[in-house]
């Protein structure tokens, strides 16, 4: 493995992490606590939906986000060979 | 049975089964007792993390809280969730890829000083230390309501319990035993609340439940009544909440920052064998977190739009068997302020205080309806009635009439939440003393046998010092949690992140960032929280930011601290920033 592959590897995992990090902000900060007040207009089956996301929302898409990065770097350690080696039995 | 008899049984069954595993998985090495060899799987690992993280607190009192708090209860549900998501992107990979210890392990060798280390072990043992006396404090009073047994007694129970696998099993009898607690307080915390949300509801799944229309033929929902509700007699409505907005955004930060900071989940990571292990772990752990922090804020609406209706302008004779249970234990209590026999519920306290009950020769004065009565002074306000927010948890199956084991339950859950989240944070202490401490400062050349007894004895002190505290708790237990987060977040994470992410970072910027980072929250908490509780207030408090949110400001201090001081100074040594390189690369 060359320098120039693991900076690229390195670099591409900034730009997961960055935009994974944007997407919790947005969700969690964003809709459940800036803008909560406006989306309390909109009401979804019994919940409004600030509401919502402060209260439910936001933690299943914390789940998600935990989920997306660990299949996109499984996926990244393969294509740049840095991936563990499986121990055997 | 009576609900005793039942906790009896209940709380004898989990302890044999946690002694069981103490007996089963006793530790022969310091890396076995550290961290279980790093030979956790990721999916046991994940659910011990979610038992080391839920205390006391989030068991018993969480949902209470925000019952109370209504749509503010956001912080603790978003703060103590979301910080996992920093965790598994940004530290819990590259912890376990320098794969030693502890926390301190890393700081020091990040930094190549003593110092850093030693300023993180002051941290680590300062947080572990406010934590863990919360919890045998938790313990103890969960004997003392279901069994009748005095609170001093159920510590010694609770701490020798600990003792038993922590001392011996270190951190392989701690995963396994938390392990079977995750499945005794999720179970116990699961079954009243799919009772509760079919009752109101009529759908069983308390997430969706709490979003439904009510079955009692109004074609209302929930939410709309308990807004209602609350807007009848005077309080803000539920879901909008009465904290500002910055405060509440403080505060969600300090407590997510504080979340990825705190050395007791952190350690948890080491526990794996491999950093892809490391990643999905905290996604598990995540995953079983979610499920009781996603039902808390069900039970919250239930238990209190419960409570109203079941009060509210009701004659106090006609009150449920469970209100005059509870009144004895001074955790629901009613005054009858304007002398009607109903109970008038509005906002404000009805007393001063907390109840301190009538008593002549041992006996409990009744007022004229049959009443306890207090000794409290009566406060100005119309409100009529103290509800301890404990309760809401607590009397959560005798409010919606469920059989008496699921309170029994309820119990057996309380104690297991406490004792795994307990058993994680002397782990800590007792790590910090004997590696961090002892072999890594004043005695490097210590055998692993003798490092492995002063482990057991660190941990076996620990235990002592958790105990006294429970039995004698500082007056501010309570009020010092918000220093373990506050701490976490401005002292630890800004030196780990950057450490990982910022190869230049010296040792002298990391080190003036994390001290001024800690003096400063410190500062601000010891002032409001300490010294001067009477101006406690929104209008003294910097920016509208309260003790509870300073952590946040309290870590961008340690951060520009940090990134100035490292400016003047020399880049670390070429071997340590060859290790932060070689900590981003699964393998390289």
């Amino acid at each position: 493995m060359n320098n120039h592959n693991l900076k690229e590897y390195w670099a591409i995992n900034i730009r997961y992490v960055l935009i994974l990090i944007s997407i919790w902000f947005v969700v969690s900060y964003g809709f459940g606590i800036l803008l909560a007040p406006t989306l309390n207009d909109i009401q979804i089956g019994g919940f409004k939906l600030g509401f919502w996301f402060a209260q439910q929302g936001s933690i299943y898409v914390f789940v998600i986000l935990i989920f997306v990065y660990v299949y996109l770097m499984n996926k990244l350690d393969i294509r740049f060979g840095v991936q563990e080696v499986e121990e055997g039995p | 049975m009576s609900v005793q008899l039942w906790t009896y049984i209940f709380v004898g069954i989990t302890f044999s089964l946690y002694i069981g595993i103490a007996i089963w998985s006793k530790a022969s090495s310091t890396s076995e007792f550290y961290v279980a060899k790093g030979t956790v799987n990721p999916l046991t690992n994940g659910m011990a993390t979610a038992a080391d993280w839920m205390s006391a607190a989030s068991f018993l009192s969480m949902a209470g809280l925000i019952s109370f708090m209504g749509y503010d209860g956001a912080v603790y549900l978003m703060g103590w969730t979301g910080g996992y998501v920093l965790l598994a992107l940004t530290l819990a990979p590259y912890l376990r890829k320098f794969g030693k210890f502890t926390v301190p392990d890393f700081i020091g060798d990040r930094y190549y000083s003593q110092i850093a280390r030693t300023v993180a072990v002051i941290c680590a043992l300062i947080v572990s230390f406010t934590y863990v006396a919360g919890q045998m404090r938790g313990v103890g009073l969960v004997f003392s309501k279901f069994l009748e047994v005095d609170i001093f007694w159920g510590v010694i129970i609770g701490m020798a319990i600990v003792f038993m696998y922590a001392v011996l099993g270190g951190m392989k009898g701690i995963t396994y035993t938390q392990v079977a607690q995750y499945c005794v307080l999720i179970f116990a915390f699961m079954v009243p609340a799919f009772f509760i949300s079919a009752q109101l509801t009529g759908n069983p799944i308390p997430q969706l439940g709490f979003g439904s229309k009510l079955v009692d033929g109004s074609d209302m929902y929930l939410l709309d009544k308990l807004d209602q509700l609350h807007t009848e007699l005077g309080f803000a409505a539920y879901t909008s909440g009465t904290k500002s907005m910055q405060d509440i955004f403080f505060i969600t930060v300090a407590l997510m920052v504080g979340t990825a900071g705190l050395p007791h989940v952190i350690v948890r990571f080491f526990t794996v064998p491999k950093v892809k292990d490391a990643r999905i772990s905290v996604g598990y752990a995540l995953i079983f977190i979610a499920i009781l922090y996603t039902t808390a804020p069900a039970i919250a609406v239930f238990s209190r739009t419960n409570l109203i209706t079941t009060v509210n302008e009701q004659p106090y004779d006609q009150m449920p068997e469970w209100f005059t249970t509870w009144e004895e234990t001074a955790l629901l209590n009613w005054v009858d302020k304007n002398g009607d026999g109903r109970i008038t519920y509005a906002p404000g306290q009805a007393i001063v205080g907390s109840p301190e009950i009538n008593r002549s020769n041992g006996e409990i004065v009744r007022g004229e309806y049959g009443e306890v009565t207090l000794l409290n002074p009566l406060t100005s306000t119309e409100n009529e009635l103290y509800v301890d927010r404990d309760i809401m948890v607590l009397a959560n199956p005798e409010i919606a009439g469920l059989p008496n084991w699921v309170a029994a339950l309820v119990a057996a859950g309380g104690l297991a939440a406490a004792l795994s989240t307990a058993a994680g944070l002397l782990l800590v202490i007792s790590t910090s003393v004997s590696h961090d401490l002892i072999k890594k400062q004043f005695n490097p050349d210590i055998s692993d046998k003798k490092e492995l007894l002063y482990a057991r004895i660190a941990a076996g002190f620990a235990v002592l010092v958790a105990g006294y505290f429970g039995i004698n708790p500082p007056g501010f237990v309570a009020e010092v949690v918000a220093i373990a987060f506050g701490l976490a977040a401005a002292s630890f994470f800004p030196a780990i992140i950057l450490g990982i992410f910022y190869k230049k970072m010296n040792r002298e910027g990391a080190i003036a960032g994390m001290i001024v980072g800690l003096l400063f929250t410190l500062a601000y908490i010891g002032f409001f929280k300490l010294l001067y509780p009477e101006y406690n207030t929104p209008e003294y408090w910097w920016f509208g930011i309260s003790p509870e949110g300073i952590g946040t400001f309290g870590m961008l201090i340690n951060l520009v601290v940090s990134l100035a001081v490292g400016m003047i100074f020399p880049d670390p040594p070429e071997e340590v920033q060859e290790m932060v390189e070689s900590i981003r690369y699964p393998r390289a």
